[in-house]
């Protein structure tokens, strides 16, 4: 049981990241990763020992924001994605305002697509991992993938001018 | 246009941007994309994308992990069940040790157990603190010696603790139930931090053997000396943290 949770504990660093990029707020994603890890230490029986933990507390993670999606649509109130992204961003200008151009672009693709983009992309899962994360088949990954990048490609390329210039 | 063997899937120029075909399959796709400007263009985008991905989110895998979260795994190390009785037998051993231990007429002593649960609190808050750790650092030692010693109404010292592994910080005031309580932080070379809690003793001029008390992952030494109690809190193994204990006691009481 202790060992578990200090298995857990290790993966809180990946957590924040993709929960970052996933809601864009920081506040809201800390909450996303609290809850992950408060319902991933309740059902630690059901964790298979030897299996993928990371795939596993990723998966609790998705599921927990699709019903915060669902809530929200049901709240139309609620503050959109990216009004308020308080992540610093690097001093360079450049680099700077084409990273708000991407975080801001992240916000406008469809939650489906963001997933996948953000669990091959930033988290370098394999196909067959974000497969098994998100509980669908590998040909939907792809198609997913596909349609994901090429949308952030058009929105990057629509805001600012040029496609997105090089990130040092 | 091509002269690769093979035509090249749209699932195999992602596999590309991600880093996952074998060496003769990426140089059959690099050549494609070569003769095929437009398609390169789009290529060099995704590729891009990953980068940035990378660059606006990877800072977040170095920040120091919020208390809140790391709460949430140490404190069920134990099934709920075992902690609720864990925490009723810590009640009961303070009670009666606050019985036993009180003085004639003296007010009553604070039950130790206390002690170690709010030192090990002030650890697991500050101890990941990046920026501000502490309120004074080590360089104004004597500075922050002399402001701690006043706001506790007791002369404390930060004891050295080189020979144990340990360089001071620096340290911080804390409200504690009683008044004022004081922390001293130090770290080992690897970056691991231990904290020495200080606070006033309101049963007195008594003194206790040291006791061990785990609080999630933190483990804490506490004992009672004269009028102040200390705990010094950490997360390493209890023999480790016994050591760099018994070393603080042997300095303040030579």
């Amino acid at each position: 049981m202790n060992a578990d949770t200090d298995l857990i504990a290790e993966h809180i660093p990946r957590l924040r990241r993709y929960a970052r990029a996933l809601v864009g707020d920081r506040t809201r994603a800390d909450d996303l990763v609290q809850d992950c890890l408060t319902r991933a230490c309740e059902r630690l029986h059901l964790w298979q020992p030897g299996s993928d933990l990371r795939a596993w507390l990723f998966t609790i993670m998705h599921n927990l924001h699709a019903n915060d999606i669902r809530r929200q649509r049901s709240r139309p109130d609620c503050v959109p994605l990216a009004d308020n992204l308080d992540a610093p961003l690097p001093a360079d200008q450049e680099d700077g305002l084409t990273l708000r151009d991407l975080q801001t672009a992240l916000a406008q693709l469809p939650i489906d697509q963001r997933t996948v983009v953000l669990l091959v992309g930033l988290e370098e899962m394999s196909y067959a991992q974000a497969a098994g994360t998100l509980g669908i088949p590998v040909g939907t990954v792809m198609s997913r993938l596909a349609r994901g990048r090429e949308r952030l490609r058009v929105l990057m390329s629509d805001s600012s001018g040029p496609a997105l210039r090089r990130v040092k | 246009m091509t002269n690769a063997p093979q035509p090249i899937t749209e699932t195999e120029l992602h596999a590309y941007v991600d880093g996952r075909l074998g060496t003769a399959r990426r140089a059959e796709v690099e050549a494609w994309l070569s003769a095929n400007p437009v398609e390169r263009e789009r290529i060099d985008a995704y590729r891009r994308q990953n980068q940035a991905l990378h660059a606006l989110f990877d800072p977040a895998l170095d920040e120091a992990v919020p208390a809140t979260l790391r709460v949430v795994t140490a404190r069920r190390r134990l099934p709920a069940v075992l902690r609720i009785a864990a925490m009723a037998a810590w009640v009961l051993v303070g009670g009666i040790l606050g019985w036993l231990l009180r003085g004639p007429e003296a007010p009553m002593p604070l039950a130790t157990n206390v002690l170690a649960q709010q030192a090990a609190l002030a650890h697991v808050v500050y101890t990941p603190e990046v920026l501000h750790p502490v309120e004074v650092r080590a360089e104004e030692e004597s500075h922050l010696v002399g402001w701690l010693s006043k706001r506790l109404g007791r002369e404390v010292r930060a004891p050295r603790l080189a020979d144990s592994g340990y360089e001071l910080v620096g340290g911080r005031l804390l409200p504690a139930d009683n008044g004022p309580a004081a922390q001293f932080m130090y770290q080992d070379a690897r970056g691991n931090r231990l904290t020495l809690y200080v606070r006033t003793d309101a049963g007195g001029n008594r003194e206790t053997a040291f006791r061990y008390a785990q609080e999630g992952r933190v483990g804490v030494f506490y004992w009672v000396d004269g009028p102040l109690g200390y705990a010094l809190s950490g997360e390493i193994d209890k023999p480790q943290l016994l050591r760099v204990a018994d070393n603080i006691y042997r300095q303040l009481n030579p």
